[in-house]
Protein backbone atom coordinates (compact mmCIF):
# COMPACT_ATOMS: atom_id res chain seq x y z
CA UNK A 1 0.00 0.00 0.00
CA UNK A 2 1.60 2.95 -0.92
CA UNK A 3 1.75 6.20 1.25
CA UNK A 4 -0.04 8.32 -0.94
CA UNK A 5 -2.88 6.06 -1.24
CA UNK A 6 -3.56 5.86 2.78
CA UNK A 7 -3.01 9.71 3.50
CA UNK A 8 -5.74 10.69 0.82
CA UNK A 9 -8.78 12.55 2.17
CA UNK A 10 -11.93 11.16 1.57
CA UNK A 11 -12.79 13.52 -1.81
CA UNK A 12 -15.74 12.72 -3.78
CA UNK A 13 -17.44 10.15 -1.61
CA UNK A 14 -20.48 9.09 -2.07
CA UNK A 15 -22.38 10.36 0.98
CA UNK A 16 -24.40 7.27 1.42
CA UNK A 17 -20.89 5.03 1.89
CA UNK A 18 -20.07 7.42 4.70
CA UNK A 19 -23.72 6.71 6.00
CA UNK A 20 -23.92 2.80 5.29
CA UNK A 21 -20.05 2.86 7.54
CA UNK A 22 -21.63 5.18 10.86
CA UNK A 23 -24.64 3.13 10.96
CA UNK A 24 -22.42 -0.27 10.94
CA UNK A 25 -20.57 1.10 13.88
CA UNK A 26 -23.82 2.69 15.44
CA UNK A 27 -25.36 -0.66 15.20
CA UNK A 28 -22.58 -2.27 16.66
CA UNK A 29 -22.15 -4.37 13.24
CA UNK A 30 -18.28 -5.15 11.84
CA UNK A 31 -17.39 -3.99 9.57
CA UNK A 32 -15.53 -6.17 6.83
CA UNK A 33 -12.89 -5.94 4.48
CA UNK A 34 -14.82 -5.22 1.07
CA UNK A 35 -16.93 -2.69 3.05
CA UNK A 36 -16.20 1.16 2.10
CA UNK A 37 -14.36 2.67 4.49
CA UNK A 38 -13.17 6.11 5.56
CA UNK A 39 -9.61 6.81 4.80
CA UNK A 40 -8.38 7.78 8.35
CA UNK A 41 -10.08 4.15 9.58
CA UNK A 42 -8.23 2.02 7.47
CA UNK A 43 -4.93 3.97 8.51
CA UNK A 44 -5.52 4.13 12.10
CA UNK A 45 -6.50 0.17 12.00
CA UNK A 46 -3.34 -0.80 9.55
CA UNK A 47 -1.03 0.69 11.73
CA UNK A 48 -2.26 -0.36 15.29
CA UNK A 49 -2.97 -3.81 13.90
CA UNK A 50 0.58 -3.80 12.32
CA UNK A 51 1.77 -2.77 15.91
CA UNK A 52 0.57 -5.04 17.22
CA UNK A 53 1.77 -7.65 15.27
CA UNK A 54 5.45 -6.56 15.06
CA UNK A 55 4.99 -6.65 19.03
CA UNK A 56 4.37 -10.04 18.73
CA UNK A 57 7.18 -10.94 16.92
CA UNK A 58 9.69 -9.02 18.67
CA UNK A 59 8.59 -10.23 21.73
CA UNK A 60 9.66 -13.54 20.83
CA UNK A 61 13.04 -12.33 21.62
CA UNK A 62 13.18 -11.89 25.42
CA UNK A 63 11.20 -15.33 26.20
CA UNK A 64 13.66 -16.73 23.28
CA UNK A 65 16.86 -16.19 24.71
CA UNK A 66 15.77 -18.71 27.35
CA UNK A 67 14.95 -21.36 24.85
CA UNK A 68 18.48 -23.28 25.34
CA UNK A 69 19.18 -22.38 29.08
CA UNK A 70 15.69 -23.75 30.12
CA UNK A 71 16.12 -25.69 33.43
CA UNK A 72 14.23 -28.49 32.63
CA UNK A 73 12.82 -30.10 29.24
CA UNK A 74 9.53 -29.70 30.62
CA UNK A 75 10.07 -25.99 30.72
CA UNK A 76 11.84 -26.09 27.72
CA UNK A 77 8.98 -27.47 25.88
CA UNK A 78 6.33 -25.47 27.44
CA UNK A 79 9.11 -22.22 26.39
CA UNK A 80 9.08 -23.08 22.92
CA UNK A 81 5.41 -23.74 22.49
CA UNK A 82 4.65 -20.74 23.99
CA UNK A 83 7.10 -18.48 21.98
CA UNK A 84 5.60 -20.33 19.11
CA UNK A 85 2.47 -19.12 19.82
CA UNK A 86 3.53 -15.30 19.79
CA UNK A 87 5.10 -15.89 16.29
CA UNK A 88 1.30 -17.31 15.43
CA UNK A 89 -0.23 -14.45 16.59
CA UNK A 90 2.40 -12.01 14.48
CA UNK A 91 0.74 -14.11 11.21
CA UNK A 92 -2.62 -13.93 12.60
CA UNK A 93 -2.72 -9.81 13.09
CA UNK A 94 -0.19 -9.40 9.35
CA UNK A 95 -2.95 -11.92 7.84
CA UNK A 96 -5.79 -8.99 9.49
CA UNK A 97 -3.14 -6.14 8.30
CA UNK A 98 -3.28 -7.39 4.90
CA UNK A 99 -7.08 -7.55 4.11
CA UNK A 100 -6.73 -3.89 4.24
CA UNK A 101 -4.34 -3.61 1.77
CA UNK A 102 -1.15 -3.58 3.42
CA UNK A 103 1.71 -5.85 2.04
CA UNK A 104 3.21 -7.85 4.94
CA UNK A 105 6.75 -7.86 3.92
CA UNK A 106 6.36 -3.72 3.89
CA UNK A 107 5.04 -3.87 7.29
CA UNK A 108 8.13 -5.73 8.51
CA UNK A 109 10.68 -3.75 6.76
CA UNK A 110 8.88 -0.48 7.82
CA UNK A 111 9.09 -2.32 11.34
CA UNK A 112 12.75 -2.51 10.66
CA UNK A 113 13.58 1.44 9.25
CA UNK A 114 11.66 2.14 12.67
CA UNK A 115 8.83 3.60 10.61
CA UNK A 116 6.56 1.58 12.92
CA UNK A 117 6.96 0.95 16.42
CA UNK A 118 6.25 -2.72 18.94
CA UNK A 119 5.49 -2.57 22.48
CA UNK A 120 7.91 -0.61 24.69
CA UNK A 121 7.88 -3.89 26.94
CA UNK A 122 10.25 -5.86 24.97
CA UNK A 123 13.08 -3.54 24.83
CA UNK A 124 13.95 -4.65 28.39
CA UNK A 125 16.30 -7.82 29.09
CA UNK A 126 15.51 -11.03 30.86
CA UNK A 127 18.35 -11.34 33.00
CA UNK A 128 17.20 -14.56 34.90
CA UNK A 129 14.98 -17.64 34.16
CA UNK A 130 12.11 -16.22 36.95
CA UNK A 131 11.81 -13.28 34.20
CA UNK A 132 10.13 -15.99 31.97
CA UNK A 133 7.80 -16.53 34.98
CA UNK A 134 7.37 -12.79 34.97
CA UNK A 135 6.54 -12.12 31.99
CA UNK A 136 3.71 -14.52 31.16
CA UNK A 137 2.38 -13.56 34.68
CA UNK A 138 2.23 -10.02 33.98
CA UNK A 139 3.19 -8.89 30.45
CA UNK A 140 1.22 -11.43 28.93
CA UNK A 141 -1.50 -10.88 32.13
CA UNK A 142 -1.45 -7.07 30.73
CA UNK A 143 -1.75 -8.18 26.94
CA UNK A 144 -4.95 -9.96 27.70
CA UNK A 145 -6.32 -6.83 29.59
CA UNK A 146 -5.59 -5.05 26.57
CA UNK A 147 -6.77 -8.06 23.81
CA UNK A 148 -10.04 -9.34 25.27
CA UNK A 149 -12.02 -6.13 24.68
CA UNK A 150 -10.33 -5.89 21.29
CA UNK A 151 -12.53 -9.45 20.56
CA UNK A 152 -15.34 -6.56 20.02
CA UNK A 153 -12.81 -4.15 17.65
CA UNK A 154 -15.15 -2.89 14.74
CA UNK A 155 -13.32 -4.06 11.99
CA UNK A 156 -14.15 -8.29 11.32
CA UNK A 157 -10.78 -10.01 10.61
CA UNK A 158 -9.12 -7.82 13.59
CA UNK A 159 -11.93 -8.62 16.02
CA UNK A 160 -11.17 -12.85 14.92
CA UNK A 161 -7.78 -12.33 15.40
CA UNK A 162 -7.87 -11.07 18.80
CA UNK A 163 -10.59 -13.59 19.26
CA UNK A 164 -8.08 -16.73 18.26
CA UNK A 165 -4.91 -14.66 20.43
CA UNK A 166 -7.16 -14.59 23.43
CA UNK A 167 -7.60 -18.43 23.45
CA UNK A 168 -3.96 -18.74 23.53
CA UNK A 169 -2.93 -16.43 26.03
CA UNK A 170 -3.99 -17.98 29.03
CA UNK A 171 -1.54 -20.57 28.93
CA UNK A 172 0.36 -18.27 28.23
CA UNK A 173 -0.25 -16.56 31.76
CA UNK A 174 -1.09 -19.97 33.50
CA UNK A 175 2.48 -21.44 32.88
CA UNK A 176 4.00 -18.63 33.85
CA UNK A 177 2.44 -18.08 36.91
CA UNK A 178 2.78 -21.76 38.21
CA UNK A 179 6.59 -21.39 37.18
CA UNK A 180 6.95 -18.23 39.65
CA UNK A 181 4.98 -20.10 42.14
CA UNK A 182 7.18 -23.39 41.91
CA UNK A 183 10.43 -20.77 42.29
CA UNK A 184 8.52 -19.44 45.24
CA UNK A 185 8.20 -22.93 46.84
CA UNK A 186 12.24 -23.18 46.38
CA UNK A 187 15.50 -21.63 47.83
CA UNK A 188 16.04 -18.02 49.80
CA UNK A 189 17.87 -17.59 46.40
CA UNK A 190 15.50 -18.67 43.97
CA UNK A 191 12.72 -16.43 46.04
CA UNK A 192 15.19 -13.38 45.91
CA UNK A 193 15.20 -14.44 42.03
CA UNK A 194 11.30 -13.70 41.72
CA UNK A 195 11.11 -10.63 43.56
CA UNK A 196 13.83 -8.91 41.98
CA UNK A 197 12.51 -10.46 38.30
CA UNK A 198 8.71 -8.61 39.60
CA UNK A 199 11.02 -5.34 40.85
CA UNK A 200 12.16 -5.03 37.29
CA UNK A 201 8.84 -5.71 35.34
CA UNK A 202 6.16 -4.33 37.45
CA UNK A 203 6.74 -0.39 36.03
CA UNK A 204 7.13 -1.47 32.20
CA UNK A 205 4.20 -3.46 32.21
CA UNK A 206 1.71 -0.81 33.37
CA UNK A 207 3.28 1.23 30.50
CA UNK A 208 2.06 -1.17 28.22
CA UNK A 209 -1.43 -0.08 28.27
CA UNK A 210 -0.18 3.39 26.71
CA UNK A 211 0.33 7.00 27.90
CA UNK A 212 -2.25 8.23 30.30
CA UNK A 213 -5.58 9.38 28.83
CA UNK A 214 -4.54 13.06 29.26
CA UNK A 215 -2.01 11.91 26.94
CA UNK A 216 -3.66 10.08 24.01
CA UNK A 217 -4.84 12.41 21.67
CA UNK A 218 -6.08 9.84 19.00
CA UNK A 219 -7.89 7.68 21.47
CA UNK A 220 -11.21 9.90 21.00
CA UNK A 221 -11.46 8.95 17.46
CA UNK A 222 -10.63 5.23 17.89
CA UNK A 223 -13.00 4.73 20.41
CA UNK A 224 -15.75 6.55 18.29
CA UNK A 225 -14.97 4.09 15.29
CA UNK A 226 -15.47 1.21 17.48
CA UNK A 227 -11.42 0.51 16.83
CA UNK A 228 -10.82 1.29 20.92
CA UNK A 229 -13.27 -0.29 23.60
CA UNK A 230 -12.02 1.57 26.72
CA UNK A 231 -9.10 3.90 27.47
CA UNK A 232 -5.61 3.26 28.56
CA UNK A 233 -5.86 4.38 32.25
CA UNK A 234 -9.13 2.01 32.50
CA UNK A 235 -7.49 -0.94 31.26
CA UNK A 236 -4.38 -0.49 33.16
CA UNK A 237 -6.51 -0.07 36.52
CA UNK A 238 -8.31 -3.56 35.63
CA UNK A 239 -4.96 -4.87 35.39
CA UNK A 240 -3.79 -3.36 38.87
CA UNK A 241 -6.79 -4.40 40.79
CA UNK A 242 -6.48 -8.22 39.05
CA UNK A 243 -2.81 -8.98 39.44
CA UNK A 244 -2.16 -7.40 43.48
CA UNK A 245 -4.29 -10.25 44.73
CA UNK A 246 -2.24 -12.32 42.81
CA UNK A 247 1.19 -10.50 43.86
CA UNK A 248 -0.39 -11.70 47.83
CA UNK A 249 -0.72 -15.39 46.91
CA UNK A 250 2.68 -15.68 45.13
CA UNK A 251 3.98 -13.65 48.04
CA UNK A 252 5.75 -11.08 46.34
CA UNK A 253 5.84 -7.24 46.93
CA UNK A 254 5.14 -4.55 43.85
CA UNK A 255 7.43 -2.03 43.87
CA UNK A 256 5.05 0.55 44.83
CA UNK A 257 4.69 2.39 48.23
CA UNK A 258 1.77 4.06 46.90
CA UNK A 259 0.01 0.96 46.45
CA UNK A 260 -2.96 0.75 48.21
CA UNK A 261 -7.06 -0.56 48.17
CA UNK A 262 -9.58 2.45 48.19
CA UNK A 263 -12.39 1.38 49.89
CA UNK A 264 -14.45 3.79 48.79
CA UNK A 265 -14.41 2.61 45.39
CA UNK A 266 -12.94 -1.13 45.61
CA UNK A 267 -9.87 -0.25 43.39
CA UNK A 268 -6.53 0.11 44.18
CA UNK A 269 -4.59 3.47 43.57
CA UNK A 270 -0.98 3.26 42.35
CA UNK A 271 1.85 5.59 42.31
CA UNK A 272 2.41 8.33 39.46
CA UNK A 273 4.43 6.17 36.71
CA UNK A 274 7.41 7.38 34.99
CA UNK A 275 6.45 8.91 31.71
CA UNK A 276 9.71 10.25 30.83
CA UNK A 277 11.47 6.47 30.97
CA UNK A 278 7.94 5.48 28.44
CA UNK A 279 9.17 7.85 25.76
CA UNK A 280 12.40 6.93 26.12
CA UNK A 281 12.04 3.63 25.45
CA UNK A 282 9.36 4.12 22.55
CA UNK A 283 11.62 6.53 21.13
CA UNK A 284 14.57 3.85 20.63
CA UNK A 285 16.63 4.31 23.89
CA UNK A 286 15.50 1.73 25.62
CA UNK A 287 18.20 -0.94 27.06
CA UNK A 288 17.41 -3.51 24.45
CA UNK A 289 15.93 -1.65 21.24
CA UNK A 290 18.88 -1.87 18.83
CA UNK A 291 19.22 -5.40 19.56
CA UNK A 292 15.75 -6.28 18.96
CA UNK A 293 15.64 -4.56 15.65
CA UNK A 294 19.61 -6.07 14.50
CA UNK A 295 17.90 -9.44 15.78
CA UNK A 296 14.57 -9.02 13.25
CA UNK A 297 16.93 -7.55 10.70
CA UNK A 298 19.35 -10.32 10.81
CA UNK A 299 16.27 -12.86 10.11
CA UNK A 300 14.93 -11.24 7.32
CA UNK A 301 18.27 -10.63 5.80
CA UNK A 302 20.12 -13.91 6.56
CA UNK A 303 17.33 -15.97 4.99
CA UNK A 304 16.40 -14.34 2.45
CA UNK A 305 18.08 -17.02 0.29
CA UNK A 306 15.72 -19.34 1.62
CA UNK A 307 12.62 -17.74 0.24
CA UNK A 308 14.35 -16.96 -2.76
CA UNK A 309 14.75 -20.56 -2.92
CA UNK A 310 11.70 -21.98 -2.22
CA UNK A 311 9.97 -19.53 -4.72
CA UNK A 312 12.39 -20.57 -7.63
CA UNK A 313 11.71 -23.89 -6.66
CA UNK A 314 7.73 -23.73 -7.17
CA UNK A 315 8.23 -21.99 -10.35
CA UNK A 316 10.14 -24.50 -11.72
CA UNK A 317 7.52 -27.27 -11.34
CA UNK A 318 4.83 -25.37 -12.16
CA UNK A 319 6.43 -25.19 -15.34
CA UNK A 320 7.09 -28.82 -15.49
CA UNK A 321 3.38 -29.66 -14.96
CA UNK B 1 11.52 -5.06 -3.14
CA UNK B 2 12.03 -7.97 0.16
CA UNK B 3 11.97 -11.58 -0.72
CA UNK B 4 8.70 -12.21 0.73
CA UNK B 5 6.54 -9.91 -2.05
CA UNK B 6 7.33 -13.41 -4.30
CA UNK B 7 5.33 -15.69 -2.00
CA UNK B 8 1.87 -15.68 -3.21
CA UNK B 9 -1.36 -14.91 -0.34
CA UNK B 10 -2.97 -18.16 0.61
CA UNK B 11 -6.23 -17.98 2.58
CA UNK B 12 -6.86 -21.21 4.59
CA UNK B 13 -9.93 -22.79 5.37
CA UNK B 14 -10.12 -25.22 8.48
CA UNK B 15 -12.87 -27.85 8.90
CA UNK B 16 -12.84 -27.95 12.66
CA UNK B 17 -14.45 -31.81 13.39
CA UNK B 18 -16.10 -33.89 11.52
CA UNK B 19 -19.87 -32.98 10.62
CA UNK B 20 -18.85 -29.07 10.09
CA UNK B 21 -18.26 -27.18 6.98
CA UNK B 22 -14.87 -25.80 6.57
CA UNK B 23 -14.33 -22.43 8.00
CA UNK B 24 -12.18 -19.44 6.82
CA UNK B 25 -9.66 -18.94 9.35
CA UNK B 26 -7.44 -16.58 7.80
CA UNK B 27 -4.32 -16.21 5.30
CA UNK B 28 -0.96 -16.56 4.62
CA UNK B 29 2.21 -16.42 1.97
CA UNK B 30 3.61 -19.46 0.93
CA UNK B 31 5.53 -20.23 -2.02
CA UNK B 32 3.71 -23.66 -3.15
CA UNK B 33 0.23 -24.92 -2.16
CA UNK B 34 2.38 -28.13 -0.49
CA UNK B 35 3.91 -25.86 1.82
CA UNK B 36 0.92 -23.27 2.42
CA UNK B 37 -0.84 -27.05 3.77
CA UNK B 38 2.15 -27.40 6.09
CA UNK B 39 2.54 -23.65 6.90
CA UNK B 40 -1.67 -23.67 7.79
CA UNK B 41 -1.45 -26.52 10.20
CA UNK B 42 1.26 -24.70 12.33
CA UNK B 43 -0.01 -21.37 12.09
CA UNK B 44 -4.00 -22.15 12.37
CA UNK B 45 -3.83 -25.68 13.74
CA UNK B 46 -1.69 -25.77 17.01
CA UNK B 47 -4.38 -27.39 19.15
CA UNK B 48 -6.58 -29.43 17.24
CA UNK B 49 -8.47 -26.86 16.12
CA UNK B 50 -9.21 -28.89 12.80
CA UNK B 51 -9.09 -32.37 11.25
CA UNK B 52 -9.12 -31.06 7.53
CA UNK B 53 -7.69 -28.14 6.07
CA UNK B 54 -8.17 -26.09 3.01
CA UNK B 55 -5.27 -24.02 1.01
CA UNK B 56 -6.63 -21.48 -1.70
CA UNK B 57 -4.46 -19.06 -3.93
CA UNK B 58 -6.12 -15.58 -2.85
CA UNK B 59 -5.94 -14.41 -6.70
CA UNK B 60 -8.20 -17.14 -7.56
CA UNK B 61 -10.86 -16.83 -5.18
CA UNK B 62 -13.98 -14.42 -7.25
CA UNK B 63 -16.11 -12.61 -4.40
CA UNK B 64 -19.44 -10.72 -5.06
CA UNK B 65 -18.98 -7.29 -3.53
CA UNK B 66 -20.89 -5.08 -0.83
CA UNK B 67 -21.91 -2.71 -3.93
CA UNK B 68 -23.71 -5.73 -5.49
CA UNK B 69 -25.35 -6.60 -2.48
CA UNK B 70 -28.39 -5.86 -3.75
CA UNK B 71 -28.98 -7.42 -7.36
CA UNK B 72 -26.89 -10.50 -5.56
CA UNK B 73 -28.96 -11.00 -2.43
CA UNK B 74 -32.52 -9.08 -3.81
CA UNK B 75 -33.76 -12.72 -5.64
CA UNK B 76 -33.52 -14.83 -1.81
CA UNK B 77 -34.77 -11.69 0.18
CA UNK B 78 -38.08 -11.73 -1.62
CA UNK B 79 -38.30 -15.45 -1.60
CA UNK B 80 -39.53 -15.42 2.22
CA UNK B 81 -40.93 -19.01 1.44
CA UNK B 82 -37.73 -20.62 1.71
CA UNK B 83 -37.79 -20.35 5.12
CA UNK B 84 -39.48 -22.28 7.55
CA UNK B 85 -41.11 -19.62 9.35
CA UNK B 86 -42.98 -18.70 6.71
CA UNK B 87 -45.30 -21.70 7.30
CA UNK B 88 -47.87 -21.46 9.83
CA UNK B 89 -48.74 -24.49 11.59
CA UNK B 90 -50.89 -24.74 14.89
CA UNK B 91 -48.23 -24.75 17.63
CA UNK B 92 -50.36 -28.21 19.33
CA UNK B 93 -48.68 -29.89 16.27
CA UNK B 94 -45.94 -32.07 18.09
CA UNK B 95 -42.20 -32.70 16.18
CA UNK B 96 -42.32 -29.76 14.07
FE1 LIG C 1 0.72 -12.98 21.98
FE1 LIG D 1 1.33 -14.33 24.92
Amino acid sequence: MSATALDSPDVDVDPGLQEQFDATIAAERRIEPRDWMPEGYRRTLVRQIAQHAHSEIIGMQPEGDWLLRAPSLRRKAVLLAKVQDEAGHGMYLYSAAETLGADRADLTDRLIDGRQKYSSIFNYPTLTFADVGVIGWLVDGAAICNQVPLCRSSYGPYARAMVRVCKEESFHQRQGYELLLTMMRGTPEQRAMVQDAVDRWWWPSLMMFGPPDTDSPNSAQSMAWGIKRHSNDELRQRFVDMTVPQAAFLGVTLPDPDLALDPSTGRYRFGAIDWEELKRVISGAGPCNAERIARRRAARDDNAWVTEAAIAYARKHEARS
Amino acid sequence: MSARAGWPLYEVFVRGKRGLNHVHVGSLHAPDDEMAVHAARDVYTRRNEGVSIWVVRADAITASSPDEKDPMFAPSGDKVYRHPTFYEIPADVPHI
